[in-house]
Protein backbone atom coordinates (compact mmCIF):
# COMPACT_ATOMS: atom_id res chain seq x y z
CA UNK A 1 0.00 0.00 0.00
CA UNK A 2 1.16 3.56 -0.55
CA UNK A 3 0.11 6.69 0.97
CA UNK A 4 1.12 10.24 -0.28
CA UNK A 5 -0.01 12.70 2.64
CA UNK A 6 0.50 15.57 4.54
CA UNK A 7 -0.68 13.90 8.00
CA UNK A 8 2.05 12.56 10.42
CA UNK A 9 1.79 8.20 10.52
CA UNK A 10 2.45 6.19 13.61
CA UNK A 11 5.53 4.06 12.92
CA UNK A 12 4.24 1.34 15.73
CA UNK A 13 0.74 0.86 14.24
CA UNK A 14 2.42 0.48 10.61
CA UNK A 15 4.37 -2.40 11.83
CA UNK A 16 1.40 -3.58 13.39
CA UNK A 17 -0.48 -3.85 10.30
CA UNK A 18 2.77 -5.34 8.87
CA UNK A 19 2.92 -8.31 11.17
CA UNK A 20 -0.51 -9.30 9.96
CA UNK A 21 0.97 -10.31 6.54
CA UNK A 22 0.75 -13.92 7.22
CA UNK A 23 2.93 -16.86 8.67
CA UNK A 24 5.10 -17.53 6.15
CA UNK A 25 6.82 -13.76 6.76
CA UNK A 26 9.83 -14.23 8.95
CA UNK A 27 11.11 -10.92 8.97
CA UNK A 28 10.10 -7.06 8.69
CA UNK A 29 12.52 -4.24 7.62
CA UNK A 30 11.51 -0.83 8.41
CA UNK A 31 13.44 2.57 7.34
CA UNK A 32 12.09 5.80 8.79
CA UNK A 33 13.33 9.22 6.87
CA UNK A 34 13.48 12.72 9.75
CA UNK A 35 14.29 16.12 8.94
CA UNK A 36 17.89 17.16 10.22
CA UNK A 37 18.82 20.29 11.16
CA UNK A 38 21.13 20.29 8.01
CA UNK A 39 21.14 19.67 4.46
CA UNK A 40 22.17 21.99 2.05
CA UNK A 41 22.26 24.69 4.23
CA UNK A 42 22.37 25.08 8.19
CA UNK A 43 20.23 26.04 10.48
CA UNK A 44 17.38 23.98 8.58
CA UNK A 45 14.28 24.57 10.61
CA UNK A 46 11.87 22.70 8.53
CA UNK A 47 11.33 21.33 4.79
CA UNK A 48 8.41 21.98 1.97
CA UNK A 49 7.75 19.13 -0.11
CA UNK A 50 6.13 18.92 -3.43
CA UNK A 51 5.21 15.99 -5.34
CA UNK A 52 3.55 15.88 -8.35
CA UNK A 53 0.18 13.39 -7.68
CA UNK A 54 -0.29 10.36 -9.92
CA UNK A 55 3.07 10.18 -11.01
CA UNK A 56 4.56 9.75 -7.55
CA UNK A 57 2.17 6.77 -7.26
CA UNK A 58 2.72 5.34 -10.31
CA UNK A 59 7.08 5.09 -9.69
CA UNK A 60 6.35 3.53 -6.61
CA UNK A 61 4.37 1.32 -7.37
CA UNK A 62 6.83 0.16 -10.31
CA UNK A 63 9.65 0.17 -7.28
CA UNK A 64 7.70 -2.21 -5.10
CA UNK A 65 6.62 -4.82 -8.17
CA UNK A 66 10.29 -4.47 -8.87
CA UNK A 67 11.27 -5.06 -5.46
CA UNK A 68 8.95 -8.49 -5.69
CA UNK A 69 10.70 -9.83 -8.58
CA UNK A 70 14.26 -9.78 -7.29
CA UNK A 71 13.13 -10.98 -3.20
CA UNK A 72 10.79 -12.68 -1.63
CA UNK A 73 8.63 -9.47 -0.93
CA UNK A 74 5.30 -10.49 1.50
CA UNK A 75 4.14 -6.93 2.12
CA UNK A 76 5.07 -3.26 1.54
CA UNK A 77 3.96 -0.56 3.15
CA UNK A 78 5.35 3.26 1.63
CA UNK A 79 3.91 6.39 3.01
CA UNK A 80 5.50 10.00 2.16
CA UNK A 81 4.17 13.26 3.44
CA UNK A 82 4.56 16.22 1.92
CA UNK A 83 3.53 19.86 2.32
CA UNK A 84 5.46 21.99 5.00
CA UNK A 85 7.52 19.49 7.84
CA UNK A 86 9.07 20.86 11.14
CA UNK A 87 12.84 19.60 12.55
CA UNK A 88 12.58 16.11 13.36
CA UNK A 89 9.03 15.26 12.06
CA UNK A 90 8.76 11.53 9.94
CA UNK A 91 9.13 12.53 6.14
CA UNK A 92 9.09 8.70 5.00
CA UNK A 93 8.19 5.43 5.89
CA UNK A 94 9.08 2.24 3.94
CA UNK A 95 8.17 -1.37 5.88
CA UNK A 96 8.82 -5.02 3.93
CA UNK A 97 8.31 -8.30 5.04
CA UNK A 98 9.52 -10.82 4.01
CA UNK A 99 10.38 -15.11 4.67
CA UNK A 100 14.41 -14.17 5.40
CA UNK A 101 16.37 -10.38 7.03
CA UNK A 102 18.31 -10.65 4.02
CA UNK A 103 15.33 -10.06 1.30
CA UNK A 104 13.58 -7.57 3.83
CA UNK A 105 16.87 -5.27 3.89
CA UNK A 106 17.51 -5.96 0.17
CA UNK A 107 14.05 -4.65 -0.50
CA UNK A 108 13.26 -2.02 1.87
CA UNK A 109 16.66 -0.71 0.83
CA UNK A 110 16.15 -0.89 -2.74
CA UNK A 111 13.34 0.73 -2.47
CA UNK A 112 14.03 3.85 -0.18
CA UNK A 113 17.03 3.94 -2.55
CA UNK A 114 15.04 4.55 -5.80
CA UNK A 115 12.42 6.33 -4.31
CA UNK A 116 14.97 9.14 -3.84
CA UNK A 117 16.19 8.96 -7.85
CA UNK A 118 12.57 8.18 -9.21
CA UNK A 119 9.93 9.31 -7.50
CA UNK A 120 8.97 13.21 -8.71
CA UNK A 121 9.49 14.55 -4.65
CA UNK A 122 11.08 17.86 -4.22
CA UNK A 123 11.94 19.03 -1.17
CA UNK A 124 12.87 22.98 -0.17
CA UNK A 125 14.95 23.40 3.37
CA UNK A 126 13.35 26.50 5.28
CA UNK A 127 15.45 28.57 7.55
CA UNK A 128 15.93 31.89 8.56
CA UNK A 129 18.53 32.70 6.79
CA UNK A 130 15.42 31.53 3.72
CA UNK A 131 14.44 29.25 1.20
CA UNK A 132 16.78 26.92 -1.13
CA UNK A 133 15.77 24.06 -3.24
CA UNK A 134 17.26 20.93 -2.19
CA UNK A 135 20.21 19.34 -5.20
CA UNK A 136 20.34 16.14 -6.32
CA UNK A 137 23.26 14.44 -4.87
CA UNK A 138 25.42 12.08 -7.01
CA UNK A 139 25.86 10.24 -3.72
CA UNK A 140 22.00 9.45 -4.14
CA UNK A 141 22.36 8.71 -7.59
CA UNK A 142 24.91 6.93 -7.11
CA UNK A 143 23.52 4.05 -4.58
CA UNK A 144 20.12 4.13 -6.93
CA UNK A 145 22.49 3.34 -9.80
CA UNK A 146 24.17 0.29 -7.72
CA UNK A 147 21.03 -1.46 -7.64
CA UNK A 148 20.88 -1.63 -11.52
CA UNK A 149 24.09 -3.44 -11.57
CA UNK B 1 -13.45 17.20 -33.36
CA UNK B 2 -10.28 15.94 -31.51
CA UNK B 3 -7.99 18.73 -29.37
CA UNK B 4 -5.30 19.75 -30.53
CA UNK B 5 -3.06 21.24 -27.66
CA UNK B 6 -1.11 19.60 -25.04
CA UNK B 7 -0.75 20.80 -21.28
CA UNK B 8 2.92 21.36 -19.88
CA UNK B 9 3.70 21.40 -15.90
CA UNK B 10 6.50 22.58 -13.96
CA UNK B 11 7.41 21.22 -10.74
CA UNK B 12 9.58 22.92 -7.99
CA UNK B 13 12.04 25.12 -8.62
CA UNK B 14 11.01 25.82 -12.22
CA UNK B 15 7.03 26.22 -11.40
CA UNK B 16 8.61 29.22 -9.08
CA UNK B 17 11.03 31.01 -11.13
CA UNK B 18 8.80 30.27 -14.23
CA UNK B 19 5.67 31.83 -12.39
CA UNK B 20 3.53 28.99 -14.38
CA UNK B 21 2.33 25.41 -12.62
CA UNK B 22 0.88 24.98 -16.46
CA UNK B 23 0.80 25.73 -20.22
CA UNK B 24 -2.19 24.44 -22.69
CA UNK B 25 -0.51 24.98 -26.02
CA UNK B 26 -0.50 23.96 -29.64
CA UNK B 27 0.48 20.65 -30.68
CA UNK B 28 2.66 20.24 -33.71
CA UNK B 29 3.28 17.15 -35.85
CA UNK B 30 6.34 15.79 -35.47
CA UNK B 31 7.44 17.48 -32.14
CA UNK B 32 9.91 15.90 -29.42
CA UNK B 33 9.61 16.82 -25.85
CA UNK B 34 12.92 18.55 -26.59
CA UNK B 35 11.64 20.57 -29.64
CA UNK B 36 9.13 21.63 -27.04
CA UNK B 37 11.68 22.44 -24.48
CA UNK B 38 13.42 24.48 -27.27
CA UNK B 39 9.91 26.69 -28.28
CA UNK B 40 9.84 27.45 -24.51
CA UNK B 41 13.71 28.47 -23.88
CA UNK B 42 13.27 30.89 -26.91
CA UNK B 43 10.69 32.85 -24.17
CA UNK B 44 13.84 33.74 -22.64
CA UNK B 45 14.12 35.56 -19.38
CA UNK B 46 13.69 32.87 -16.45
CA UNK B 47 12.73 30.23 -19.81
CA UNK B 48 16.19 29.83 -20.62
CA UNK B 49 16.85 27.95 -17.79
CA UNK B 50 15.62 25.17 -19.59
CA UNK B 51 18.23 24.74 -22.28
CA UNK B 52 20.50 25.88 -19.79
CA UNK B 53 23.34 24.04 -17.22
CA UNK B 54 20.94 22.81 -14.63
CA UNK B 55 19.30 19.10 -16.19
CA UNK B 56 15.64 19.30 -16.62
CA UNK B 57 13.84 16.27 -16.37
CA UNK B 58 11.04 15.15 -18.53
CA UNK B 59 8.39 13.47 -17.96
CA UNK B 60 5.10 12.67 -20.67
CA UNK B 61 1.74 11.18 -19.20
CA UNK B 62 3.55 11.02 -15.87
CA UNK B 63 6.05 8.55 -16.90
CA UNK B 64 10.26 9.84 -16.99
CA UNK B 65 11.04 10.36 -21.17
CA UNK B 66 14.11 11.47 -22.94
CA UNK B 67 14.27 14.70 -25.03
CA UNK B 68 13.78 12.63 -27.92
CA UNK B 69 10.53 11.18 -27.44
CA UNK B 70 7.87 12.51 -29.04
CA UNK B 71 4.61 14.66 -27.35
CA UNK B 72 1.05 14.65 -29.43
CA UNK B 73 -1.95 15.98 -29.39
CA UNK B 74 -3.74 15.71 -25.52
CA UNK B 75 -0.29 14.20 -24.01
CA UNK B 76 0.44 15.75 -20.44
CA UNK B 77 4.11 16.74 -20.51
CA UNK B 78 6.07 17.42 -17.47
CA UNK B 79 9.72 19.52 -17.08
CA UNK B 80 11.33 19.71 -13.73
CA UNK B 81 14.62 19.65 -11.61
CA UNK B 82 16.34 16.31 -11.12
CA UNK B 83 14.49 15.15 -7.88
CA UNK B 84 14.93 14.94 -3.87
CA UNK B 85 12.47 13.08 -2.01
CA UNK B 86 13.03 10.32 0.75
Amino acid sequence: MISIQTEDFDCGAEYTALRGSGAGTGAIATFTGLVRDSGDTQDVSGLFLEHYPGMTEQVIAGLIEEASRRWDVRKTRVIHRVGRLLLQEQIVFVGVCSAHRGDAFAACEFIMDALKTSAPFWKKELSEAGEHWVEQKASDVARGEAWDK
Amino acid sequence: MTDQTLTVRFFARLREELGTEQLTLPADTDQTAGDLLATLASRGGPWAQLQGSQPVMIAINQAMAKPGAPVKAGDEVAFFPPVTGG
